[in-house]
């Protein structure tokens, strides 16, 4: 900062608050329900809070809709607001209010307090929101850890089951250590470049590239992959997913994920971070190929989902190895519409999962799943969509999402790299088909009537099955509107009007 | 930069060597001069209350987990008033009002932990409600 006279050009501006709204909209009623919870009656406090929840990201929804009309820098250029960041904004504050929308009916049954969980969730998405528009990497970092420790807590919430408690505490261990490990790569980077802004350091990985800089993008690889669960950093995740209750298994699998799948497209990207290539193509095979074969041999449907989330990220990081040339674009875009399709089939999944599970969630076996075509059609033919999509077979948005991720290879001649993700999509297909094989020619094993559908999770379970078919239909506007942020993202100069930016220090 | 990127550090070395001869010296001082007249309880380790040999499984309260990590909570957040007013003329009315909103922040929490019970040592921990 300045002193004296120039003092006030330091200050933020009302437009930086505008560029900082979702976030602040979603923190201030996250105050609002924790201030409610322990106010409001005990027994009718669940559906108050969650409702207050849902206008939450419904109002921080608007409120993105008016940040993407101020497009530039925010706040000392720790904050960029173009159609990227408005895009993983609509994306993770979208998942959180369906996820809060399907957690409804779950928090009765299971009999869990509602007040800190939807609370949670709220605060959860500022780091989520903040992530994807933070362009310095001490504010990813806060970030980052705003959104895992909200996720931390949240994997616990089943509190009267040990199993839930473990979950917490092995995510919250083994992330910690992992956000350490970010931390270090930032502070190397900062010795290798002098800054920690990512336009800065691409400005002085332009003209010179210390191998330090190489050390230091392995760290903050090593801490971000461990947050999209790929390989080799995945232990943790059937574990915790095994565990956590199943609408923030939901949540878990899709919002931070995609955040954290927005910070690696800067870095990578955005900030030139060096010697991405092999870092991407091993973990990238190696997600694949673990998540694929080991979720061959699940009998648990959550473990199944988590071992398919493993591979998913594996699917979407191949879109990471493009090349920093003319064809960056498509493998942006393309890992980007995957993250849509993606949110939307598995937050749709865990939707049906949560709905099924029962009274302390004993019915997530596979077996469980057998004869349901027969039990509630409608259910069983919108898991059927949710799995197709996830296989990725054609008119559903996951057939596309593999589909660009893979042409996007290919143009860059990543050729093994996409036969391995082909065949592991076969393989894939496997697991996900027993399950619809389970449910449409097997005999129940209980004949006990389901519950009906609550509307919280009908309306879920609408709204994403109808954007899996639409984007497997029409994936054109989401994938121009993505060709066009990648585009920003790569050539900056081209875009907003009123960057502020500061010189290079040296 | 000084031809010599050691030489910036130079004073910091001198102040590194004054502390050893400082500290030594006050040690041997004290060992040579000192006037002893030992008890037990002069002898015994330095410790904040507790009586410091003995098994560590001890159990104790969870309590003191909670008030522990109530009290660094809070401690951190007052922690960030001090910079805020070395600066304070500088960032005029809006540093104020901007501590406002932060202060408001903290009360929210604490309005929560005081309704939530986290606060009272007779009551179960869990207070009103509970988690």
């Amino acid at each position: 900062m300045n002193p004296g006279g120039e003092s006030m050009q330091t200050l933020p501006l009302g437009v930086d608050y505008i560029r900082f709204l979702p976030e602040i909209v979603l923190s201030i009623f996250g105050m609002i329900v924790m201030v409610l919870d322990p106010l409001v009656d005990e027994q009718r406090s669940q559906k108050h809070l969650g409702m207050v929840a849902l206008l939450g990201t419904l109002t921080a929804l608007a409120a993105t809709l008016l940040m993407s009309q101020y497009p530039g820098s925010a706040f000392w250029n720790m904050i960029q607001v173009d159609s990227f960041s408005v895009f993983f904004h609509f994306l993770v504050i979208a998942v959180a209010a369906l996820v809060i929308l399907s957690s409804y009916e779950y928090m009765t049954v299971q009999r869990i307090r509602a007040g800190e969980y939807y609370g949670l969730i709220l605060f959860g998405a500022v780091g989520m929101a903040l992530m994807s528009s933070a362009v310095e990497l001490v504010l990813i970092f806060i970030a980052l850890e705003i959104s895992s420790i909200s996720t931390y807590i949240l994997a616990g919430f089943r509190r009267r089951e040990a199993i839930s408690s473990e979950s917490s505490i092995k995510y919250f261990l083994l992330g910690s250590f992992a956000t350490a490990f970010f931390l270090y790569g930032v502070a190397l980077m900062f010795g290798a470049t002098g800054s920690t802004s990512i336009w800065q350091i691409s400005q002085v990985l332009h003209s010179r590239v210390p191998l330090l800089a190489y050390v230091a993008t392995a760290f903050m690889f090593v801490g971000l992959g461990f947050k999209v669960a790929s390989a080799p950093f995945h232990v943790w995740t059937p574990d915790v997913y095994e565990g956590a209750p199943a609408p923030i298994v939901g949540l878990m699998s899709t919002g931070p994920k995609a955040a954290v799948f927005a910070v690696l497209l800067r870095i990578f990207f955005q900030a030139n971070a060096p010697g991405r290539f092999w870092l991407i193509w091993v973990s990238a095979a190696l997600s694949m190929t673990l998540g694929n074969v080991a979720a061959l041999v699940q009998t648990n449907i959550k473990r199944l989902l988590a071992y398919s989330s493993i591979a998913h990220a594996g699917y979407l990081l191949i879109a990471f190895a493009v090349p920093q040339t003319a064809i960056a674009d498509t493998g942006i875009s393309s890992a980007m519409f995957y993250t849509v399709a993606y949110a939307a089939m598995n937050v749709g999944a865990f939707a049906v999962v949560s709905h099924l599970a029962g009274a302390g969630e004993h019915r997530v076996e596979l077996e469980d799943y057998a004869g349901l075509g027969r039990r509630s059609p409608l259910l069983a033919a919108t898991l059927t969509i949710f799995l197709l999509s996830l296989i990725g077979i054609p008119m559903t948005g996951g057939f596309f999402a593999k589909f660009y991720v893979f042409s996007a290879a290919l143009k860059a001649n990543l050729v093994v790299l996409t036969i391995i993700g082909v065949i592991n999509s076969a393989i894939g297909a496997y697991y996900y088909l027993r399950v619809i094989v389970l449910m449409y020619m097997r005999e129940p094993r209980e004949e006990t009537a389901l519950p009906r559908v609550p509307i919280g999770v009908g309306i879920t379970l609408a709204i994403t099955a109808i954007t899996t078919i639409c984007l497997g239909l029409f994936p054109g506007r989401v994938v121009n509107y993505s060709l066009r942020s990648a585009h920003e993202l790569v050539h900056p100069e081209m875009s907003a009007t009123d960057i502020r930016r500061p010189s290079v220090i040296r | 930069m000084p031809d010599n990127y050691f030489a910036r550090y130079l004073p910091l070395l001198i102040h590194f060597l004054l502390a050893c001869v400082v500290a030594s010296a006050l040690v041997v001082l004290s060992q040579i001069i000192g006037y002893r007249k030992p008890t037990r309880a002069k002898l015994s380790p330095y410790e904040c209350g507790m009586i410091p040999v003995g098994d560590a499984r001890q159990r104790f309260s969870v309590k003191f987990y909670l008030v522990a990590m109530l009290f660094i909570l809070f401690d951190v957040e007052a922690v960030f008033l001090y910079p805020w007013a070395v600066v304070l003329r500088r960032l005029k009315m809006f540093g104020f009002w901007e501590m406002l909103v932060y202060i408001g922040i903290v009360l929210v929490g604490f309005f929560y932990i005081w309704k939530k019970g986290a606060l009272d040592w007779n009551e179960p921990a869990a207070g009103r409600g509970g988690m």
